[in-house]
């Protein structure tokens, strides 16, 4: 740094000599120490290093047995169905929170109400025992039917048949996930300043239209960042469906150190394929939000 | 006589208690630029907003070039017109807002082309065409890649008028255009709007630009808490007010 005028000279004491003019400019400048953050960092430093040891010299880790079951066909099945019921959650979560999130935004009471109702529900009562709730759909109900509401039916299923255990999981997945997809939608919605719709209104953009071409674009800058949160969650709460017997990835390392009693290294096999593709997630969230970026840097 | 472009008849609105518009009479002929005056609150913004429906009037009626505005007259009765039968309605009524409200996430020329893809279905390639026309008689010809981010205020607003324009409207509707420019910008969306008085656009323009007023306005009117207190030629309005209220508001304005 330099200062860029002269220090100033004081010209009223004639009588005193005059201090010689110091060019500050050509100092060398010291820096202020930080002795404490150094201890900070050895202290942490040691630490880790520690932890690094442990984790690679620990025995009790075997690693060899995680290199065994990492790629194993009934692993790789196990994530398959992992990613099925995070999609299928996914998207049919979204796709109902869309219509609750405009539901709670109507016009109408009732509509809002409705709405109101499903989410406080759902997101009352705990996933897993929602879950088994649907698993045992078959014992409130035995058959389910189409046809005029209170009057003649036209077809029905056996509960039994229809709601397997797969099914049953996705839709317990999907409807707990809609409830708070509908919140984020609408806080997504809420968010967009209402000077857009005027003037969409004002130009005769048709209804959807605005809803699809001008609101929902920009709403997906605050929805999105939420939404990958949630999409992370669900992929990681599938675990919890391991209570209903179906062989996605937790359900399925249970059952092998069940039967080999290697608790540890299992358990690392389903953590680091968690982490892998939450990982993958997190990325692709940074090119949609990218994508939905347009127009809001200079 | 013919009938009038724009026809306000003993329009009344309230929000809650508060009464905004209490009984408003208004008539703008084809080819005419009415420059609407008055103090903040005195209702002039929300008269301009239910002439294309975007505030619902409680009593009294608006017709634009012979139509009713947001209602169908049938036997003894009115019905209310379906949403999609008043943004039909509103594609002949262009509204510039004080904010611009251009789509941010578009780009300039997505926003002009966007309402006569849409709303009127018209083909793209001839709206595109148009929307580099529309930009270019703004003065903006190129910027049509920009986003409204990218642009200054001044120009932000001449996009929000070609946009406008892209509908071809019998009328257009000014709320305070200049109101959020720096001043310096001002000028080159008055000229815009100049520019469209001169050829023959029929416009309502609400503003505080005294200047625009005597130069460009056939018809000055001054509202004041809901009512129009006078109106006539600038040169009576402005220079020989016959109401306290009006001469008290241009003493402080000018």
């Amino acid at each position: 740094m330099s200062l860029t005028s002269d220090p100033p000279i004081d010209k009223t004491t004639s009588g005193a000599p005059a201090r010689p003019a110091v060019d500050y400019g050509a100092l060398k400048v010291v820096p202020v120490r930080h002795p404490w953050r150094w201890a900070a960092i050895a202290a942490t430093a040691v630490l880790l290093t520690q932890f690094a040891h442990g984790f690679i010299t620990n025995t009790g880790w075997e690693w060899g047995v995680f290199a065994d079951y990492f790629t194993a066909d009934v692993i790789i099945k196990a994530v398959w169905v992992t990613l099925q019921l995070t999609f299928y959650g996914t998207a049919l979560g979204f796709a109902l929170g869309i219509v609750l999130a405009f539901m709670r935004l109507s016009a109408s009471r009732f509509l809002r109400a409705v709405s109101f109702g499903y989410i406080w529900a759902f997101r009352s009562i705990p996933l897993i025992v929602q879950l088994l709730f649907w698993f045992n759909l078959a014992y409130l109900y035995k058959k389910l039917q189409f046809g005029i509401p209170f009057g003649p039916g036209f077809f029905s299923f056996d509960t039994m048949g229809l709601v397997g255990a797969m099914s049953a999981a996705v839709l317990g997945l999907a409807l707990h996930q809609a409830a708070y997809a509908a919140e984020i939608v609408r806080g997504g919605v809420l968010a967009v300043d209402s000077g857009q719709l005027e003037a969409a209104a004002a130009l005769g953009i048709p209804r959807l239209r605005q809803i699809r071409r001008i609101v929902l674009p920009q709403a997906m800058r605050s929805i999105l960042p939420n939404a990958a949160n949630e999409v992370i969650s669900l992929f990681k709460g599938t675990s919890i469906v391991s209570v209903m017997a179906i062989g996605e990835l937790f359900y399925q390392v249970q059952v092998i150190y069940g039967r080999n009693g290697r608790v540890v290294p299992l358990l690392m096999v389903a953590t680091v394929w968690y982490v892998l593709l939450t990982s993958a997630l997190s990325v692709l969230q940074h090119y949609v939000e990218r994508h939905y970026a347009k127009g809001t840097t200079r | 006589m013919s009938t009038p472009m724009v026809d306000v008849k003993a329009v009344h609105k309230s929000f809650g208690t508060l009464e905004v518009l209490r009984g408003i009479d208004l008539e703008v002929r084809a080819g005419e630029v009415t420059v609407v005056l008055g103090p903040s609150g005195s209702g002039k913004s929300t008269l301009l907003r239910t002439i294309n429906h975007l505030e619902k009037v409680d009593s009294g009626w608006i017709s634009v070039d012979g139509a009713l505005v947001g209602y169908r007259s049938s036997g003894d009765k009115l019905y209310e017109l379906r949403e999609r039968e008043v943004l039909k309605q509103r594609t002949q009524i262009g509204f510039v807002f004080q904010n611009f409200n251009l789509f941010p996430h578009l780009t300039v020329l997505e926003n002009i082309a966007e309402a006569p893809l849409s709303a009127l279905g018209r083909p793209r390639k001839e709206t595109l065409d148009n929307a580099r026309r529309l930009l270019d008689r703004v003065g903006l010809a190129d910027k049509a890649d920009a986003y409204p981010k990218q642009l200054s205020g001044g120009q932000q607003q001449r996009v929000a008028i070609a946009r406008a324009l892209a509908l071809e409207p019998k009328l257009l509707l000014f709320d305070e255009p200049t109101s959020a420019l720096d001043p310096e910008l001002v000028g080159e969306v008055l000229d815009v709007i100049k520019d469209l008085a001169l050829q023959g656009t029929t416009m309502i323009v609400v503003t505080h630009e005294i200047g625009f007023a005597r130069e460009v306005a056939d018809t000055v009117v001054f509202m004041d808490e809901g009512r129009i207190v006078e109106q006539g030629a600038p040169g009576d309005v402005l220079d020989a007010p016959r109401h306290e209220r009006t001469k008290a508001f241009l003493s402080k304005v000018l």
